[in-house]
């Protein structure tokens, strides 16, 4: 089956004042139609500007520089904004980390849902309207959803205002979700409930998802494969057991190692991943993690490193994966030398 | 150092309401009692609008207290007047959540760290306060290089390393750390705690730990604390309180985590919490959780269950709980 979206070598740059910010720097990959494909990565790691460079909303200094984005088979980077705004919203709908910077605070709810079906569908009349916000409310399970048509942003609690985003996000029923970080600001128990709300929707609509986060405990929830990004480059991509079974590149064990688990042994002190990200306007000449990176080899610091296949499905940059590298101390060969 | 088993800081029946406008009230801390043992750390848990971080600035008297007691190695500092409070700032200092909104952008690091220096008139010169400021840079990760900078120049990771080293540079015996990690990326997180964590061993800082991610509460914390609603429902060892939480709202909260285990996510059936958190304003009669606990009876909505020792050391205010 052909994936709904297909993103081939895409760069996106920013033009500041400071100089050109390499934000992504020729990433690919593709979700599969009803997956979730979950995007890793720390702040500057280009995950949400590769999700905002698929909906062309780069603002007036972001551009795509190079690449394609094919939304089941559809090539989009060259679309006019006209075109887009009509496939944004309608087959690719969108969630973000802040619902209220998203919301008109001086506007009913009810009354901004039923806006935004009116912008997709000019035809349909106010009672229908009004029947088909009320549904939507009921679909994200909002509690007395009559009562909240008429209520305020400002009266909703920080998670019915991300169930409202949802249900806006869906109510043209799109192929594709893109969700940005949607429960980063919500607590623990509220984000439980979202991503449950999430999963049901996915499961009742067959849609496919995009999922942006820092967070490897939502991803291990959520996602039915994995891409790790960091520096702007997609570090590894794999299925969501097999990367928690046995992460194949350097970066994600250290974001593994860094984090504990309910499990963890106070005793044993967290292995952080030492200093800090990459500054994108004068990006490493190498791997992006290679300054961090407890295996880093010489060629790391000069040459980004090509793919190599880890296993079935999936893949990684990592100079320590190539054919050529030395075993010794080499995280990903000893285990094999001892098998074979 | 010498044995000294008396708890560092003991908080009785600690209360701050805010007003509301309409002569209504906020209950941000509602009647709070709890105790830290030197060199010992307690986590302080709950959703937004617990009232976790109001506590917090009550007790470094941010906040005034409407009423309670506050006492710092004995002495009760819940009705001191700033002046007669500064001896006692000195062995209470804190860390904020947001190193970019807690650091001064005019001010140089080295201005930063000295502040507290110059507050209590600690230095007898300037070259006194340099050495004294560098050396504290030293122990956080930073170096001298880094004294004559602007808190811009620095990543999320290093102002957060300027923030612990102006709370520590008075060494302090008591420090609250308010969310020091939610803002710092994963990767940085890990640093910053190894960094309290090496300090609380050198020095015997006695830390209240608050933060939302409960699994990193759970790694740094010798007992923790959980609040709903401007009270404390439960309290006790932190091995204790994961292992076997007793308060249905700490088992809901507990159930929500995320665990970063594809397996054994998909496998378990979460009960989490429903509906959301009631207003502070006017919280629910009776037990002010009753209104989403799946065990809730009538006499829940009616009495406020005391936090009653349910077995011992682990402290529980549940009316299921205690009978």
């Amino acid at each position: 089956m052909e994936p709904i979206l297909q993103v081939r070598d895409l760069r996106t740059s920013f033009m500041t004042s400071n100089g050109e910010v390499h934000a992504v720097r020729g990433v690919s990959f593709d979700v599969e139609k009803g997956k979730t494909l979950g995007i890793v990565g720390e702040s500057g790691s280009g995950k949400s500007v590769t999700s905002l460079s698929i909906l062309k909303l780069l603002g007036t200094t972001g551009r795509v520089t190079a690449g394609s984005i094919k939304l089941d088979g559809e090539e989009l980077t060259g679309k006019s904004r006209k075109e887009m705004r009509a496939i944004r919203g309608a087959r690719i709908a969108m969630i973000f980390q802040d619902p209220m910077t998203s919301l008109n605070p001086l506007i009913p709810m009810g009354e901004q849902v039923g806006e935004m079906l009116w912008e997709h569908n000019r035809k349909m009349g106010k009672a229908e309207r009004e029947r088909k916000v009320l549904e939507l409310f009921r679909m994200v399970r909002i509690p007395e959803p009559e009562k909240r048509l008429k209520s305020y942003p400002h009266e909703f609690s920080g998670g019915m205002r991300q169930r409202v985003m949802i249900a806006m996000a869906l109510a043209c029923k799109p192929e594709l979700l893109i969700a940005d970080e949607p429960t980063t600001a919500l607590d623990v128990s509220i984000q439980d409930q979202i991503l449950k709300l999430m999963r049901s929707l996915q499961r009742e609509m067959g849609m496919s998802i995009m999922f942006i986060t820092h967070d490897l405990g939502v991803v291990a929830e959520l996602c039915d494969r994995v891409a790790v990004m960091y520096g702007g480059l997609l570090m590894e991509e794999a299925d969501i057991v097999d990367i928690f079974k046995k992460p194949m590149h350097p970066y994600t064990m250290g974001l593994m190692a860094s984090i504990p688990d309910m499990n963890q042994d106070r005793r044993v002190q967290l292995q952080p991943i030492p200093g800090s990200p990459p500054d994108m306007i004068h990006p490493p000449r190498g791997c992006p993690f290679a300054p961090r990176c407890p295996y880093a080899m010489r060629v790391c610091m000069e040459e980004i490193p090509p793919y190599a296949v880890t296993g079935a499905n999936r893949r990684s940059m990592c100079w320590l994966l190539d054919p050529e590298a030395p075993a010794a101390g080499n995280p990903f060969k000893q285990g094999r030398e001892a098998a074979v | 150092m010498t044995q000294n088993n008396a708890p560092l800081l003991r908080v009785d029946h600690l209360t701050k309401h805010f007003p509301a406008g309409g002569g209504r009230v906020v209950h941000a801390v509602d009647d709070v009692s709890f105790a830290i043992r030197r060199g010992s750390t307690l986590g302080l848990v709950g959703e937004s609008g617990c009232g976790k971080s109001s506590c917090a600035r009550t007790i470094i008297r941010i906040y005034e207290p409407t009423s309670g007691s506050i006492f710092l190695d004995g002495d009760d500092i819940s009705a001191l007047s700033q002046k007669q409070l500064l001896p006692y700032r000195r062995k209470m200092q804190m860390i904020f959540q947001d190193p970019y909104a807690s650091l001064n952008a005019r001010m140089t690091v080295q201005d930063i760290v000295a502040e507290p220096l110059r507050a209590h008139h600690i230095c007898q010169s300037r070259a006194e306060e340099r050495e004294m400021v560098i050396e504290m840079l030293g122990r956080v990760g930073l170096n001298r290089d880094h004294a004559g900078r602007y808190a811009h120049e620095f990543s999320g990771g290093q102002r957060q390393r300027v923030g612990i080293a102006r709370a520590l540079i008075l060494k302090p015996e008591l420090v609250i750390c308010d969310e020091p990690i939610s803002a710092l990326d994963v990767s940085i997180q890990a640093q910053v705690v190894n960094l309290l964590r090496s300090f609380q061993q050198a020095q015997g800082l006695t830390y209240l730990f608050i933060a939302h991610d409960l699994s990193m509460v759970r790694y740094v914390s010798d007992d923790v604390g959980v609040m709903y609603l401007g009270q404390l429902v439960e309290l006790c060892r932190a091995d204790e309180i994961y292992a076997h939480p007793a308060h249905p709202y700490t088992q809901g909260l507990l159930s929500s985590v995320p665990i970063p285990d594809p397996v054994a996510a998909r496998l378990r059936d979460t009960v989490g919490l429903e509906g959301d958190l009631p207003s502070p304003i006017a919280p629910p009669s009776g037990c002010r959780f009753h209104t989403r606990c799946p065990h809730a009876t009538a006499k829940c909505g009616e009495q406020a269950p005391a936090l009653r020792e349910a077995a011992p050391g682990h402290f529980v205010a549940c009316h299921q709980v205690n009978g």
